[in-house]
């Protein structure tokens, strides 16, 4: 009898329960965006941040601004460096290594102090000189390699700034771009304590951190005050949470926690669209390649193997794989890059064409190739590394190339990629997948073959040296009319594909998921991302 | 009952140190770099050389836990390399969190295991017994992670009832005892409990069984011993080892179940040593593995000392 009177008192707490949590989930303001981030904290806050690209994306270009910025108003091309705390820059007609920045004049930080050329030698003080008090060995860890060319700085009045560079080097305004420009005035004020700073931060950027949990969460404010009218944000807030597990990400979404999810897994995709949430993805710089060994004795010095194999790969069927989030390799570039000019080796699938190079470099059924391929199971950027690698093993093993894997853990896998192919912890691997950034030209093509930059002077893991292609790699460097520049760095692009110089396989689509709540979100084909346009419907 | 105490706190110091030694070595032993973590990268091979140093990583390994240990001794446990915090600051927030969700799960756990440990004892072999026995069989097998992440679809996504992650409206830093608060507690508590509640119903059930067919039981109930005084013979008996029992799953809960903190993005010790092994934070790592550690020994022997005081049988063996 008890049992009987006692479920419908469940029944009714268990409602009342049910519209309290529904009252409290509606108690948000329609002008918060709460975003679920990949990084298990929060990125650095201080200015040079942390978490990789990511950092840079939801802390480096938000609450901050560089002298030069990424465009990231577009979704239809890739995006170009425009005019940030800089108006304008260029170099010297007689030296080439002298460069001239003037700045934007009336620009304030987020504390009220205003913005000069003697904030721009400060910044760069507190990343290459250590003994300058506000030199910051975390933020000199993420921005020295940043900026290789700088040889010295300083300030040429109160809104100008003259940076020297090592040598002629036409790609310092992609390497400019990366340094975020922290208040002199707050670090002063909090004591000239970094660890003050990063709890209350203050840039020039358009959004303002107002309140901060260690691996928790970020708030971030509009600055109405931004000096840009057309990005100050429209939201009345923006959350950041750590979510780093995949389907703690995607139950956050789908439960309304949250608004938005950086990289969804791809098998989730099917249901967050059947649930009516937003899947937005679009191109950008990002590479999934396999590097391939020059070294003496590497299979892949033969031109017509690694044709052959670029051939084998089915990429149609891989995207099917992976639910349609990749778009297929046709070059090192993904295809519309500004930098992929006109090769003449089409990257496609032609299996029988495949065969006919392997025959003639003197492989077949009755004498395989075997070789060795380094692999991780996870890691940043690898999207779906263990399926996609065993369905590349599989195309490979179809026209005779035979791959052991050496399976190696991500971390692990970063060391060996910079330890080179003739390294030890290289196992005798002539192959390894690797996934990066290739949003400028040194990240994009020069660090990967400049024959100076072998271990450990840099990441030329596969010892490639063409004294042709650095001559190339020299003319990027002292082109300085970037339309100009792009047509050289096309060339580059052209030898990069014609000689099938890496395993060319995809490229990620940068997917997020979102509520329908979230409006005028523009995908722009970079790593960072404007987050000023959006709304919130109601 | 002093002398006792006093034994057993000179039995930790040891322990203590063995400790130390395997928590330091365990991380050193694993693969990878601590520097990967914090630079970009293609940092070059001098850069890395630089931070190597600026961390001590380019001395030898006993120097570095000679030196580890002598901050560890004034309470330093170091700063994180990732997050650039000390350590001692990110552990305590995080076991503070765990704490919260632990003594929960552990309440819960605790008051599940021993009623079906004793209705499954007491009516052994009936058909209350087989239930209550299948739901702690239950309880120590079903997998965390997919439980948690069923509970997540069931109350979460279906009836939208719950949150799935996180701590609060404010994150775990303005933590109170609310509604607001406290339902982002109830998914990953509900998971954590499963296993203790098993394992103290297995125990307790087998306990009770022994304890009732045991000749004092049947000389009481001869006596005429009523059955609610029975039963307190048989709580009293049961204690020591249900305390133990439960002092251990504590010590369990309190590392933090690493699956159930990242199912629910709960930052505690298991959140943020999943973020340490990720990032081969290793100061972070040995400082959040130490302090686990000792937690564990303490516990233990916190349980040790209240057995004897339950029963002083223990004292003298």
């Amino acid at each position: 009898m008890a049992s009987k009177t006692s479920f419908p008192k469940l029944l009714s707490l268990l409602a009342a329960a049910a519209v309290t949590v529904l009252t409290a989930g509606s108690a948000f303001a329609q002008g918060t965006l709460r975003i679920g981030m990949t990084a298990s904290d929060i990125p650095l806050t201080t200015g040079q941040t942390d978490q990789g690209g990511e950092g840079m994306r939801f802390m480096g270009y938000t609450v901050y601004d560089a002298l030069i910025n990424w465009d990231l108003s577009k979704s239809d091309k890739p995006s170009v460096l425009v005019p940030g705390l800089a108006t304008s820059w260029a170099v010297d007609a007689a030296d080439k290594t002298k460069w001239t920045f003037k700045l934007r004049e009336g620009v304030k930080f987020h504390d009220g102090s205003e913005f000069t050329a003697d904030a721009v030698v400060w910044n760069l003080d507190k990343l290459l000189k250590k003994d300058a008090p506000q030199f910051d060995p975390r933020q000199s860890a993420q921005g020295l390699s940043r900026i290789p060319a700088v040889a010295s700085y300083k300030t040429a009045g109160k809104y100008a700034v003259e940076i020297i560079t090592k040598t002629p080097d036409a790609t310092l305004p992609y390497q400019i771009a990366w340094v975020m420009m922290s208040s002199p005035a707050q670090w002063e004020k909090l004591g000239k304590s970094w660890d003050a700073f990063a709890k209350t931060p203050s840039g020039t950027g358009p959004w303002k951190l107002t309140a901060f949990v260690p691996r928790e969460r970020a708030e971030l404010s509009p600055n109405s005050a931004y000096w840009d009218k057309a990005r100050v944000p429209k939201l009345d807030k923006m959350v950041l949470l750590p979510l780093p597990e995949p389907n703690a990400r995607v139950a956050a979404l789908r439960s309304g926690q949250v608004d938005w999810i950086e990289a969804p897994a791809p098998d989730a995709v099917p249901s967050l669209k059947q649930a009516g949430l937003q899947i937005v993805t679009n191109a950008y710089p990002h590479n999934w390649t396999w590097h391939l060994s020059r070294a003496e004795g590497s299979p892949w010095n033969d031109v017509r193997v690694r044709k052959a194999a670029n051939l084998a790969i089915d990429r149609m069927a891989l995207k099917e794989l992976l639910g349609g989030l990749m778009i297929p390799a046709e070059g090192f570039m993904p295809p519309g890059n500004q930098w992929f000019g006109n090769p003449t080796f089409k990257v496609k699938y032609d299996l029988a064409e495949a065969k006919k190079l392997m025959k003639e470099a003197g492989y077949g059924p009755d004498k395989p190739l075997k070789t060795k391929a380094l692999i991780s199971p996870s890691g940043s950027g690898q999207m779906l590394p263990l399926p996609m690698n065993e369905f590349v093993q599989q195309s490979l093993a179809e026209i005779g190339i035979q791959i052991d894997f050496e399976v190696v853990e991500w971390n692990q896998l970063i060391n060996i990629w910079r330890a080179g192919a003739k390294s030890e912890s290289a196992r005798g691997g002539t192959s390894i997948n690797f996934t990066y950034f290739i949003q400028d030209p040194f990240t994009g093509f020069i660090r990967h073959l400049q024959c100076n930059l072998v271990a450990p002077n840099g990441t030329n893991w596969g010892h490639y040296c063409d004294p042709k292609m650095d001559k190339l790699f020299d003319q990027v460097r002292n082109t300085f009319d970037a339309a100009t520049q792009d047509k050289v760095l096309q060339k580059v692009h052209e030898k990069y594909v014609d000689e099938a110089l890496f395993l060319m396989v995809t490229h990620d689509v940068n997917a997020r998921a979102m509520s329908q709540k979230v409006k005028g979100f523009v995908q722009a084909q970079n790593w960072f991302q404007d987050f000023s346009p959006i709304t919130m419907v109601k | 009952m002093l002398i006792y105490t006093l034994k057993r706190l000179l039995y930790v110091l040891p322990v203590a140190f063995g400790v130390s030694v395997v928590c330091f070595l365990l991380v050193h032993i694993t693969p990878g770099d601590p520097l990967t973590a914090v630079m970009p990268i293609d940092a070059s091979a001098e850069q890395q050389a630089a931070m190597r140093a600026a961390y001590g990583f380019d001395k030898p390994l006993p120097v570095q836990y000679v030196i580890w240990l002598g901050k560890v001794m004034i309470g330093d446990l170091g700063t994180s390399i990732a997050s650039g915090r000390a350590v001692l600051t990110e552990v305590s927030r995080a076991v503070s969190n765990t704490l919260i969700l632990s003594a929960v799960a552990t309440a819960i756990g605790f008051f599940f295991g021993c009623l079906f440990g004793f209705v499954a004892g007491y009516y052994r072999g009936s058909p209350v017994d087989r239930l209550a026995s299948a739901l702690s069989v239950l309880g120590v097998s079903v997998p965390h992670y997919w439980l948690g992440m069923v509970l997540v679809i069931i109350f979460s996504v279906q009836l939208n009832w719950l949150p799935a992650t996180g701590a609060g409206p404010g994150g775990s830093a303005d933590w109170a005892w609310n509604w607001d608060h406290i339902r982002h507690l109830i998914l990953p508590a509900i998971t954590m409990s499963v296993i203790p509640m098993g394992v103290i119903a297995r125990t307790i059930r087998a306990l009770v069984a022994e304890i009732l067919s045991q000749e004092f039981i049947q000389a009481l109930a001869a006596k005429g011993m009523t059955d609610r005084g029975i039963f307190r013979h048989v709580v009293k008996n049961t204690a020591p080892t249900a305390l133990a029992v439960m002092g251990l799953q504590l010590g369990y809960l309190l590392g933090g179940s690493i699956l159930i903190e990242t199912v629910f993005s709960w930052p505690g010790t298991g959140f943020l040593l999943n973020a340490a092994i990720f990032q081969r934070d290793l100061p972070l790592l040995q400082g959040t593995i130490l302090v686990l550690a000792m937690f564990f020994v303490l516990l233990n022997l916190l349980v040790d000392v209240l057995q004897t005081a339950l029963d002083p049988r223990i004292q003298r063996s």
